[in-house]
């Protein structure tokens, strides 16, 4: 498989060096299209009014939510069984991304919630998962933090990953069976082919939800990329630190050589 | 197997704050909770359930950096993992151990506790076999957490980050299952949810567990 | 969806007790001993083990510290490690003993091969010697511990707990669990620390003894122990020139 080449960081970086500035700018252009198409020129809803087209932002980013955490799982997986550090960095460079993925949608819900259902937070099955998804979030981003040595902490996380991924797919069942919510039910139904939001509203959702695709790739190359540099510092500092160390040590085995 | 056990048991009573800390924080929860409430009875008697709960949660948590931290730092995880013993064995035995300390003791002192909170007499029952069921779980995932921040220093509250969020499947199951016996309903379903929940990480958390020994041991 | 359920923790109740029968089959001893001094159970085995290591090369946390390691251990003969602080000693050892893969290289043995001493006592304040030597005796299936008390002179000893013992006796006690084991190669990491002269003595003798009935020790240490025959090895020579460190993040690692 040649997709395995970019394993190799020169490789990446080399590649993702021209890569970046095209998604980046197509990930704008599709932002802005989308949201500026949805918000300016599309009529108000009949029941909702204007404040329905908060949707714009809350469906792409609840979506790129829950796809940064599938991205961090299949990367750690890579990093586990082929031992790939810019796949294992990718998963790094992914988590702050997701976890402000699922902030912007706590809070465009929020918002959206305000005026519409009279209440800024309500524990809904979905509301719920997503905080919960928030803590997972959270907990990696820390467990990465705490621990020095890049590969133990690679794997650790990487363990975390996919511990946490079977009981974030418990969670979300466990909060439906909790307690049923006030969702709507997916308003992209893309299995069954029907739509419950009308065909005006739906295009301008899906160039923004395109949009925030290319924003979380952008995001994550450019995220990889510095992780990549970070390693790359680190490991010129290593060689200079033993460089030092030969200078020393070549003399300090003479000296024991000269008493035994 | 049974040796690592005995001598668990045998330090966690010797060696102080092993079978009392969870107890007494509990203990101490179901008194604070009233003050920070209200003493009125109904209220009480609707979120009693969940506190409960709630209390046995937090308390499980206290105790669990004691797991791997104290071998890890005087070298017996070393010989440990060295040992003909599987890390796996270890795991679970760990697990078992923090379970007869803290869980069973937890589990037993519920119904007079629920008392306290005047939990309905109907829903007793239900809840002390929901933490029976469920506290095995909590252990479990506990020790997979200590496992993961066995080398740092303060992995307190880095345990409690990593491991809430974990032991939300159980606790909502499981306090469902005790509202439901405190309306009267069937809280079979929600009961043999969490078992499921609890069988499986006995069954296939040992072994993540034993891979992030490995990993913290290189 | 309850049925799904309830099938579903049936299969997974399967799972766990195959889990734990598991663990109780592969913790069994292969075999009970019948003599009373655990060492000699092995001698039989060990007259035909040598123990060497080819070309292994050891990674502690990041970088790779040591690395064309190459020696040979015949059973019977003690090797005995030098260097610096922070040559690698500590990382070979641990290496040996199966706790870090070796990032090169073979050896020829398993790590269930090895009885590892630690830099620390690896013992517990609240138990007492016997608790200990009892609870260690279980895990490794030896027989019984009166010999091994003997040798390292912890018979009077046995009631008193970890916590009410001077350093020089809690070096013995975790001393004592090697001969436990069973095993026939000893990896100790600096064995006489905060011992005397004569409790090193006693050291020595055990450590002879062990490897008179056909045992190995590779041991780091600085003092000489007196063992006949030993063959010292400097660690230092081993050293992984660092100018040549691969790390992938560098460019050399295209080339």
């Amino acid at each position: 498989m040649s997709i395995w080449k970019y394993a190799n960081p020169t490789q990446f970086m080399k590649t993702t060096g021209w890569m970046l500035p095209f998604v980046s700018i197509a990930a704008g252009v599709c932002i802005v299209t989308g949201l500026v198409w949805g918000f300016f020129f599309t009529p108000d809803d009949f029941r909702q009014g204007s404040t329905v087209k908060i949707i714009y932002l809350h469906v792409p980013s609840a979506l790129m939510a829950i796809n940064a955490w599938l991205m961090m799982l299949v990367a750690s997986l890579i990093w586990l069984v082929r031992r790939h550090h810019v796949s294992a960095l990718a998963a790094k460079a992914a988590a702050p991304v997701g976890l402000v993925m699922t902030l912007i949608a706590l809070l465009t819900g929020a918002i959206w919630g305000e005026p519409m259902w009279g209440t800024y937070w309500a524990w809904d099955p979905r509301l719920t998962s997503f905080l919960i998804l928030f803590l997972f979030y959270l907990g990696y981003i820390a467990l990465w933090q705490a621990i020095e040595t890049q590969d133990i902490a690679a794997d650790l996380t990487s363990v975390l990953c996919l511990v946490g991924s079977v009981f974030a797919l418990l969670s979300r069942y466990a909060v439906n069976f909790w307690n049923q919510g006030l969702h709507q039910g997916t308003s992209v139904p893309v299995a069954t082919g029907g739509r419950t939001v009308a065909d005006v509203f739906f295009v301008p959702l899906v160039i923004s939800m395109i949009g925030f695709g290319l924003l979380f790739v952008a995001l994550l190359l450019l995220g990889t990329r510095t992780e990549i540099r970070a390693r790359r510092l680190k490991a010129l500092l290593n060689r200079e630190m033993a460089r030092d160390q030969d200078r020393q040590q070549p003399s300090r085995a003479a000296q024991n050589e000269g008493t035994q | 197997m049974i040796a690592l056990l005995r001598r668990d048991l045998a330090l966690a009573i010797r060696a102080g704050g092993g079978f009392g800390l969870g107890l007494a924080f509990f203990l101490i929860l179901c008194i604070l909770v009233p003050f920070g409430v209200g003493a009125d009875s109904a209220i009480l008697a609707r979120i009693a359930p969940g506190i409960l709960w709630v209390g046995a949660l937090l308390a499980c948590l206290l105790s669990l950096d004691r797991i791997f931290q104290l071998d890890f730092e005087d070298g017996t995880l070393d010989l440990l993992a060295t040992s003909p013993l599987p890390l796996e064995a270890t795991a679970t035995i760990k697990s078992l151990a923090h379970w007869i300390t803290t869980g069973l003791p937890l589990t037993l002192t519920a119904a007079p506790l629920g008392q306290l909170m005047n939990l309905p007499p109907q829903a007793t029952p239900w809840l002390v076999a929901g933490l029976a069921l469920g506290t095995p779980a909590l252990s479990v995932i506990g020790t997979f957490g200590a496992a993961l921040t066995v080398g740092l220093k303060r992995g307190g509250l880095l345990i409690s980050l990593l491991v809430l969020p974990l032991y939300m499947p159980t606790l909502l199951f499981g306090a469902e299952a005790a509202r439901r016996g405190a309306d009267g309903l069937d809280p079979t379903t929600p009961l043999l949810l969490m078992t499921g929940i609890s069988a499986g990480c006995v069954a296939l958390l040992p072994f993540a567990t034993a891979a992030a020994l490995r990993m913290n041991l290189r | 969806m309850p049925l799904l359920y309830r099938l579903g923790s049936a299969g997974i109740k399967s799972i766990s007790c195959y889990n734990v029968y598991h663990c109780i089959q592969k913790s069994r001893p292969a075999a009970k001993n019948t003599e009373a001094f655990p060492v000699a159970r092995q001698s039989a085995k060990r007259c035909r083990m040598e123990f060497s290591v080819q070309d292994l090369a050891c990674r502690r946390g990041d970088r790779t510290v040591l690395s064309g390691v190459s020696f040979t251990v015949p059973a019977g003969q003690a090797l005995i490690l030098r260097g610096a602080n922070g040559s690698g000693k500590t990382t070979l050892l641990r290496c040996l003993a199966g706790l870090t893969a070796p990032a090169a290289g073979t050896v020829s043995f398993e790590a269930d091969d090895v009885a590892y001493g630690a830099h620390t006592d690896g013992l517990k304040a609240q138990m007492s010697v016997e608790e200990t030597l009892d609870f260690w005796r279980q895990i490794y299936g030896a027989q019984s511990i009166a010999e091994t008390a003997k040798a390292f002179e912890l018979s009077p000893l046995m009631s008193r707990r970890t916590a009410n013992l001077s350093a020089g006796q809690k070096r013995r006690l975790s001393l004592a669990r090697l001969m436990l084991t069973g095993r026939a190669l000893w990896a100790l990491d600096e064995p006489t620390v905060s011992l005397d002269a004569q409790a090193v003595a006693q050291f020595a003798t055990a450590v002879s003894s062990h490897l008179s009935t056909g045992g190995a020790a590779i041991i780091a240490t600085h003092i000489d122990l007196g063992l006949t025959g030993a063959v010292t090895l400097d660690v230092t020579q081993f050293k992984a020139p660092q100018s040549a460190e691969i790390d992938p993040f560098l460019d050399e690692a295209l080339l």
